[in-house]
């Protein structure tokens, strides 16, 4: 069981929470070009390793949090 | 190293492995002879024509196909672990052309053409069987998908029919087709060209076919640089020593954007565990494949008669590749669903394979904006049935520098350009 941090509810199994992926810096939308939006959109570095990502937690107090997540052994740290 | 591959070279006797046939079987049985390897080990030369990057079903038929189709033999295919350990290897083996868009519906019938005769085309018997595939639907929305599938499928003569609970229950007697079930099953597109194959097999035909034509496959060669200068491709560097070369092919699936950042080149790609698992064997009782989008879970009985279970994606991005027991716990009981009298079978096994998953659910392939690094990536759930055509088209794009009609959607700058592709008959997507 991977057990996520949730800053409301303590350690929950990751089963209750959806999965928001890696986060990505999002360009301002006035001023950002076609290109830069669809890179934000689409490209992601899916790192090997350690990463930060977004988490709801959905079946429980509904609050977005922020984790860090090792993506090849699944530990996970608090940001 | 050099002493490994002569010992090989003398223990097989002969240059080139023999021909496998009924008379060789009688001959080796007769005489106790042991087999000669069905592929050679070398030394990494220091500069090849092609290096493919992933030594799995689509590197090998790239390679294959190079040799094969466009006389380009100086090719190597690296692997940082052994051939086949990755997708190639941990895929439920069904092959299917039913899919939605007439695109994709054109690329996988010749992918199963490829596969279709590809035994006797590799002297390899890899146990094709065109044995039928259901696509269950459970409510109205699939059935309207399906009966469109159907229709496209007919269109590019492609033989795909809807059927109802009746005949599915001819098919699958131990299908539970009554209507007072959670998710009943309304219909199904029945797809008899499809089936199921060993894919082991066709990952050692296609490294005993390309290396019987001179290509090297390199195992347990991890590929740590690309080198590019002024925005071309010169080289790799591997653990075992760098090799000079001006194509790069990356065909390392859910490690592809490990590969390609070596070589500058970011992808829309994201890495997802898919977990599979089988039951002990029984007796044969399901000669189809049947497949629920509602209950994510697909079902095929082995010829040693064992029960295949595979799913969806794993909900989050990883490059673990440990089973869970969230996931037997939820395939069982989708399994039980659909067979209720499955439930005395135990699970031997489980296991997970990554998948390179792209925003369309649609590879990508062709050329990059680095000159001579290729990507044949993002396969996401649904790249073992596409190997044969992935490699055909692959090595055709690297020989003749123009990209093949058949794979010109599937191109990277649709991302760029926001031409993406609208597949929806992907494994991953339950509807």
């Amino acid at each position: 069981m991977i057990l996520l941090p949730c800053p409301w509810c303590g350690s929950r199994d990751a089963g209750e929470f959806s999965y928001g992926g890696e986060l990505t810096p999002r360009p301002d939308p006035r001023t950002a070009t076609r290109e830069q939006w669809r890179n934000y959109l689409y490209l992601r570095d899916n790192v090997a390793g350690w990463t930060t990502e977004r988490w709801y937690h959905r079946m429980g107090c509904r609050r977005y949090l922020t984790v860090r997540r090792n993506t090849v052994t699944n530990e996970v740290a608090a940001p | 190293m050099t002493a490994l591959s002569d010992r090989v070279h003398l223990r097989n006797g002969h240059a080139r492995p023999s021909r496998y046939s009924a008379f060789a079987l009688l001959r080796h049985g007769v005489t106790g002879e042991s087999w000669p390897l069905a592929w050679r080990t070398h030394e990494p030369r220091h500069s090849y024509d092609v290096v493919v990057v992933g030594g799995g079903v689509h590197g090998l038929a790239t390679a294959y196909y190079l040799a094969r189709n466009h006389g380009i033999t100086n090719v190597a295919v690296v692997d940082k672990s052994y051939i086949g350990s990755g997708g190639s290897g941990r895929n439920t083996a069904i092959l299917r052309s039913n899919y939605l868009t007439p695109d994709g519906v054109r690329f996988y019938d010749r992918s199963l053409t490829l596969y279709q005769r590809l035994a006797a085309e590799l002297n390899y018997n890899v146990m094709f069987s065109r044995r039928g595939h259901l696509t269950l639907a459970h409510n109205d929305s699939s059935l309207r998908t399906m009966r469109w599938r159907a229709e496209v499928n007919k269109a590019c003569g492609v033989d795909s029919e809807v059927i109802g609970p009746d005949d599915i229950k001819t098919l699958v007697p131990f299908m539970d087709t009554s209507t007072q079930t959670r998710y009943p099953i309304l219909g199904a597109l029945y797809h008899p060209p499809g089936g199921i194959i060993r894919h082991d097999a066709v990952v050692w035909g296609y490294a005993r076919a390309a290396d019987a034509m001179g290509v090297h496959v390199h195992q347990d060669t991890e590929v740590t640089g690309i080198d590019v200068e002024g925005g071309r491709v010169t080289g790799v560097r591997t653990n075992r020593g760098s090799i000079a070369t001006n194509v790069v092919v990356n065909c390392a699936a859910g490690w592809a954007t490990l590969v390609s950042d070596l070589a500058g080149v970011r992808l829309p790609v994201q890495t997802f565990p898919l977990q599979a698992a089988v039951t002990e064997p029984v007796r044969p009782f399901l000669d189809t494949v049947v497949v629920s989008g509602t209950l994510h879970v697909y079902v095929s009985q082995t010829d040693r008669g064992e029960l295949v279970f595979g799913a969806s994606v794993d909900p989050f991005a990883s490059y673990s590749t440990r089973g869970s027991l969230e996931f037997v716990e939820g395939l069982a009981s989708h399994v039980l669903q659909l067979m209720p009298s499955l439930s005395p079978l135990r699970l031997l096994r489980q296991w997970a394979g990554l998948c390179d998953m792209t925003p369309d659910f649609a590879p990508i392939m062709g050329h990059t904006a680095v000159e001579g690094f290729l990507v044949d990536v993002g396969w996401g759930t649904y790249g073992f049935k596409a190997g044969p055509v992935a490699g055909e088209a692959m090595a055709e794009c690297i020989a003749t520098g123009r990209t093949p009609e058949l794979i010109s959607a599937f191109g990277l700058r649709r991302f760029a350009d926001g031409t993406l592709v609208g597949e929806k008959g992907a494994a991953a997507v339950g509807h």
